[in-house]
């Protein structure tokens, strides 16, 4: 199963990064020379194996309540950029022209 | 007194003469920003601190009221009286939410982030009377083994500065190693705690996964992150960890168990204080390939414990060599869902790019340093359609059966486990380039992680001047029996732990 450089490409963009030609041929490498090390699961019995068995303990339920911690500073203080109390992101160029009426925005 | 003296009593003694008025509040603090103005900065320090506060440090213990019921807690049966760490320094590793200084996860995609809140563990570390004047430095986002990979700068090891202190959490072994502070917070994933103990010549416990509130620790990889305690010796970290430990309605994986009482052992003298004790020696832990000088000093801690009346037992956890490659599949998928929430949006950096998704992608691929970027790619390929089955749920298969090997060998009477801590003592700074050989620096540790049993690292010798490490693990939420194990090891010990 080795890495190509399209399935980096792919998977850069799934992860919303983005990556040099340089750093492309170099995270095939080593991605590939990692996962090499990721072969010898496909060799173990996993018949005992349950999925569904507990390691972390579960989860607790809780009250649904708000969150009783009130935050020390307002969220203006550590958000890169708000106004009228809402985040500003730019412009959904993805989406259609810049200029389109549906878009969203800080335009 | 001289500040260097009190750097060397226990927290326990410290902290009962700073509640009961004997020391001044401020006595313990005070030597601790000396000692760190002498180790931590210019081109012969440590850069293991990123951030400091003394000044809200002093202001809290301005506003602290101790009294004579104080002082009785520290030395309760259980140790948790009142204030347990009346005035006591501990150092907080960056990943750990403060409000007073930033928490940037050694990353610049956080660079100059303030926490609107603080974390459950901060909070109690507060309520017991502690003080907290810096944060330390760590591979980013937790992801290393050295300390190398922080955006701030590497940390040098205390002992010797060409070497790495061991990661991630290296910025706070080697604050506690140099006697900077006697007690530090950690996190975990795969022996964040541990290894940097073992490299540094200092205790590091990873608790059961539950058993600590993970509220205000940021994520890396969920289902296996935990908040760990350094100290200088093993009543230091009980202590800590004795303060943090117990459920919280803030983390709803944090378990409703009770609180043991983990210093119970520490005064426990007597020819045979092991006696009906079981101790297992893993065998897959002891390689023809470990150090032979590394394996005499793990056969000397075990003649000792046998001499204090534990039998010494060989067991197996024949799925022992899969934990590394399970844990970089199941650590990297989760760690690439977490670390989503950076994009520049919400807080951190921002990067202007191309609208909304060019903005994305310019903050993360700039804010993000070379190994998280690879760990985050590499969890988004082993989730990625076509090798989701391959990868991800054949490695959550196989944690299973490295979980059921320890479940196996402790349902058998054994009690706890002997291992090395780490395959090596500290490395040299820059010599590990190959991404997988670095990964292999968490072969004794991450097992425990992804079993979810508790875990701890303390000094048992050292081999060409550089500490070594010797592991011991219990069955889940049984770290007070753990401890006990400890303390005898180390009393039995004493100096030859650091020789």
């Amino acid at each position: 199963m080795a890495v190509s450089e399209e399935d980096v490409r792919h998977v850069a963009a799934l992860a919303r990064l983005g990556l040099s030609q340089p750093q492309v041929t170099s995270l095939v490498g080593e991605l590939n020379g990692i996962l090499e090390h990721m072969e010898v699961l496909q060799q173990v019995d996993i018949a005992a194996a349950s999925l569904h068995r507990d390691v972390t303990h579960g989860l607790r339920m809780r009250e649904d309540v708000p969150n009783p911690i009130a935050l020390h500073r307002a969220r203006e203080d550590f958000a890169p950029s708000m106004r009228d109390g809402f985040f500003l992101v730019p412009r959904v160029s993805t989406h259609g022209a810049a200029d389109s009426a549906d878009d969203e925005g800080e335009g | 007194m001289s500040d260097e003296s009190l750097l060397s009593r226990s927290v326990a003694d410290v902290a009962a003469d700073i509640a009961s008025g004997r020391l001044s509040r401020e006595a313990a603090l005070d030597a601790s920003m000396q000692a760190f103005a002498a180790r931590n900065a210019g081109p012969a320090g440590l850069n293991a601190v990123l951030y400091t506060d003394a000044d809200g440090a002093r202001d809290a213990l301005a506003s602290m009221s101790f009294d004579a019921s104080n002082a009785a807690g520290v030395h309760s049966a259980s140790a948790t009286g009142a204030m347990p760490l009346a005035g006591i320094p501990v150092a907080i590793k960056d990943n750990i939410a403060t409000l007073s200084m930033p928490t940037s996860c050694g990353s610049k995609i956080l660079h100059g982030y303030v926490s609107p809140f603080e974390a459950t563990v901060i909070a109690r570390l507060r309520a017991a009377g502690a003080v907290i004047p810096m944060k330390t430095n760590m591979d980013e986002f937790a992801m290393g083994s050295s300390t190398e990979n922080s955006a701030y700068g590497v940390t040098k090891h205390p002992l010797d500065h060409t070497r790495v202190p061991g990661g991630s959490s290296g910025g706070s072994a080697a604050v506690v190693a140099a006697g900077v502070t006697r007690i530090a917070l950690g996190s975990e994933t795969g022996g964040s705690v541990r290894q940097p103990a073992a490299f540094c010549g200092i205790v590091g416990v990873k608790p059961t996964y539950g058993r600590v509130s993970r509220h205000g620790l940021v994520a890396f990889a969920s289902s296996l992150d935990q908040v760990g305690v350094f100290g200088q010796t093993v009543d230091d970290a009980a202590l800590g960890l004795q303060v943090i430990a117990g459920a919280d309605a803030l983390d709803s994986t944090s378990v409703d168990v009770p609180v043991s009482d983990y210093r119970a052992a520490r005064n426990s003298e007597g020819a045979q204080p092991l006696a009906g004790v079981v101790i297992g020696r893993p065998v897959e832990y002891f390689p023809d390939s470990l150090d032979s000088r590394m394996r005499t000093l793990l056969d000397r801690s075990a003649d000792h414990l046998r001499a204090l009346g534990a039998e010494i037992r060989d067991v197996s956890l024949p799925h022992t060599s899969l934990a590394i490659p399970v844990y970089y599949i199941v650590a990297p998928a989760e760690a690439s869902s977490n670390l989503a929430r950076f994009d520049g949006v919400r807080y951190g950096l921002r990067v202007e790019g191309d609208g909304l998704r060019g903005m994305y992608e310019a903050t993360r691929s700039q804010g993000f340093g070379p190994e998280v970027t690879r760990r985050i790619l590499l969890g988004t390929y082993v989730l990625s359609a076509g090798y989701y089955d391959a990868y991800y749920k054949r490695a959550m298969a196989v944690r299973q059966l490295i979980a059921a090997d320890f479940a196996k060998v402790f349902a058998s009477g054994v009690h706890v486990l002997l291992t090395p801590t780490t395959p090596t003592t500290a490395f040299v700074a820059g010599s590990k380039k190959d991404p997988y050989e670095m990964y292999m620096s968490d072969i004794f540790t991450a097992t425990a992680n992804l079993a979810g049993v508790p875990a701890m690292s303390q000094p048992i010798g050292r081999i060409d001047g550089l500490p070594v490490g010797g592991q011991l693990l219990a069955s889940h939420f049984d770290e007070a029996m753990m401890f006990r194990v400890a303390y005898s090891l180390e009393r039995a010990l004493g100096a030859e732990a650091h020789t």
